[in-house]
């Protein structure tokens, strides 16, 4: 397998190495050395491939990704996988804020915990945790999955759009016009399938379903400002 | 934005080592903070009855050898002044406040950093590896420091305005955030005969802070007071006598990461201003939550 030392290269000339020549290769497989916390790893790939950082990345770790499968072992600072496109982004380690933010697409896969923020303003994404996620996750999400396995923070899913949060553990608080509804076969199907991706073991039977109750969906004359 | 490092040495065969092992930590918060930098280093503490004054003074040419006669002359008692360029401690057994309006009164251009028995301050414009070679940050032994890298958002910058900030003896803070109501708290501080140096917004809360804790707070009441009163984005670490303190505000809207070893503990905005301690990778990596107070001691 190709390797890349970032004691010894940019992350610059890594990502533009990644982008030109990269994607010309047959063998696209590649391992990412000494990531020591560096931002912008791996951001904007455009290829199918595999790339594998072998330690701890910083912020933005694999955002803007479309088609490649990036896995991190270790963990990540903030924004990873932000405005993902296709594809998916596997963190072995836990995720600081702002996990999938704006994610269009693919799958985000985040072992340990994810911090605040995790998947606000998601667009489509999946993003799958296998252990809690901080105050204020999926803030204002349009669309795609949050799955939680572990526990949710406060103000989750405030002023949700269409995207479905999957929570296994307690909910701290639930953000304005989130509400617990019951689950469907249709959502322990998706849960199963979503569950199966990220390897995770777990009884769809034990999760709830968050979504909006979508009264903000219109300006309401009479609420007072009470919001 | 700024950069925040801590470390509190647990392993007393790598305190004379601190310096060495902060420095990597400093300038890996470069890109958070290129404008200014500075520290505070605990050290071993000077005799019962004396106290350190750290001066600084934008002269490099300044005549401190007449400023050890002078004292001499007018006080009548001794001060041993260790100097590093532009930076001075002087050591002495008289009182604080004699010395301090002594200071005030005959060597204004001097700015007064810190006074205490255990803590050093140095502060200065310049980048975060201009800034520790300047003032040999590399050779600083102790047992813990708190350092910031300052990129400046609302005052000028300035030596003064880099941080960290002290208040009475051998406490002090450093700040990365904003607060948006620091002109209120400085004014509300002002008018109880609390008098500020800068129109910083970090130095209105620690002010506020070292205030509560006058007043008979610990730490932990005082910060809660904290939550209360400034208004803000703040990742806050303090150094005291013998332990450091961290806590984020309730949106932790300003990063912070601490590596738990047992050799040491050491804290950053980032992790990359980990990735060089020895051993991190058997360190207890984690993110403090908002709101809650960490506290470690030596």
């Amino acid at each position: 397998m190709e390797s890349l030392d970032l004691h010894k290269i940019t992350v610059r000339e890594l990502n533009q190495y990644l982008h030109k020549e990269f994607p010309q290769k047959s063998d696209k497989k590649l391992e990412i050395l000494n990531p020591d916390g560096v931002h912008s790893i791996a951001v904007g790939l455009d290829t199918e491939a595999e790339v594998d950082i072998k330690g701890h990345g910083g912020y933005y770790v694999g955002g803007h990704n479309k088609h490649a499968k990036i896995t991190v072992h270790g963990n990540v600072g903030w924004g990873v996988a932000e405005n993902m496109m296709s594809g998916q982004v596997r963190v072995k380690g836990f995720a600081s804020e702002s996990a999938g933010a704006s994610g269009h697409g693919g799958t985000l896969i985040i072992e340990g915990d994810a911090s605040l923020r995790c998947g606000i303003s998601m667009k489509g994404i999946d993003i799958v945790v296998g252990g809690n996620v901080g105050n204020f996750s999926c803030f204002m999400a349009q669309a795609g999955r949050l799955v939680i396995c572990g526990d949710a923070g406060d103000a989750l899913g405030d002023s949700l759009y269409e995207a479905v949060i999957y929570v296994r553990g307690k909910v701290k608080s639930l953000g304005a016009d989130a509400q617990e509804e019951p689950m469907t076969d249709a959502d322990y199907a998706a849960l199963k399938g979503l569950l199966d991706i990220a390897g995770f073991n777990h009884n769809p039977k034990e999760f709830k379903r968050i979504a909006s109750a979508k009264t903000l969906y219109n300006w309401n004359a009479d609420a007072n400002q009470e919001y | 934005m700024c950069g925040i490092v801590g470390l509190l040495v647990k392993n007393q065969k790598m305190r004379s080592q601190l310096g060495e092992l902060m420095l990597p930590m400093l300038i890996g918060m470069t890109d958070r903070g290129p404008d200014s930098a500075g520290l505070a280093v605990f050290g071993t503490p000077v005799p019962k009855n004396e106290r350190k004054f750290n001066l600084y003074t934008a002269d490099e040419d300044f005549n401190w050898q007449k400023l050890g006669h002078d004292f001499q002359a007018h006080l009548g008692n001794k001060a041993d002044i260790a100097l590093k360029v532009n930076h001075a401690v002087l050591t002495t057994s008289l009182e604080p406040t004699t010395v301090k309006v002594w200071l005030k009164d005959h060597y204004p251009q001097l700015h007064l950093l810190s006074v205490g028995q255990l803590m050093d301050v140095y502060k200065d414009t310049g980048t975060p590896a201009q800034v520790a070679a300047r003032y040999d940050f590399q050779k600083l032994s102790g047992t813990h420091l708190v350092g910031h890298t300052r990129m400046a958002t609302e005052s000028a910058v300035t030596p003064q305005n880099a941080h960290p900030y002290t208040a009475g003896e051998d406490w002090c803070l450093v700040h990365n955030g904003s607060f948006s109501n620091p002109n209120s708290v400085r004014r509300m501080l002002q008018h109880k005969g609390i008098a500020f140096e800068t129109d910083n917004d970090t130095e209105a809360a620690c002010r506020f802070l070292e205030w509560r804790m006058r007043e008979g707070d610990d730490l932990n009441t005082a910060l809660h007071k904290g939550f209360e009163v400034l208004d803000g984005f703040y990742t806050l670490l303090m150094g005291t006598r013998d332990q450091l303190a961290l806590v984020r505000d309730p949106f932790a809207c300003k990063p912070a990461i601490v590596a738990e070893h047992d050799d040491y503990v050491a804290i950053a905005s980032e992790y990359r201003s980990l990735a060089q301690l020895p051993d991190v990778k058997n360190a207890k990596l984690f993110e403090p939550m908002p709101e809650e107070l960490y506290i470690w001691k030596v």
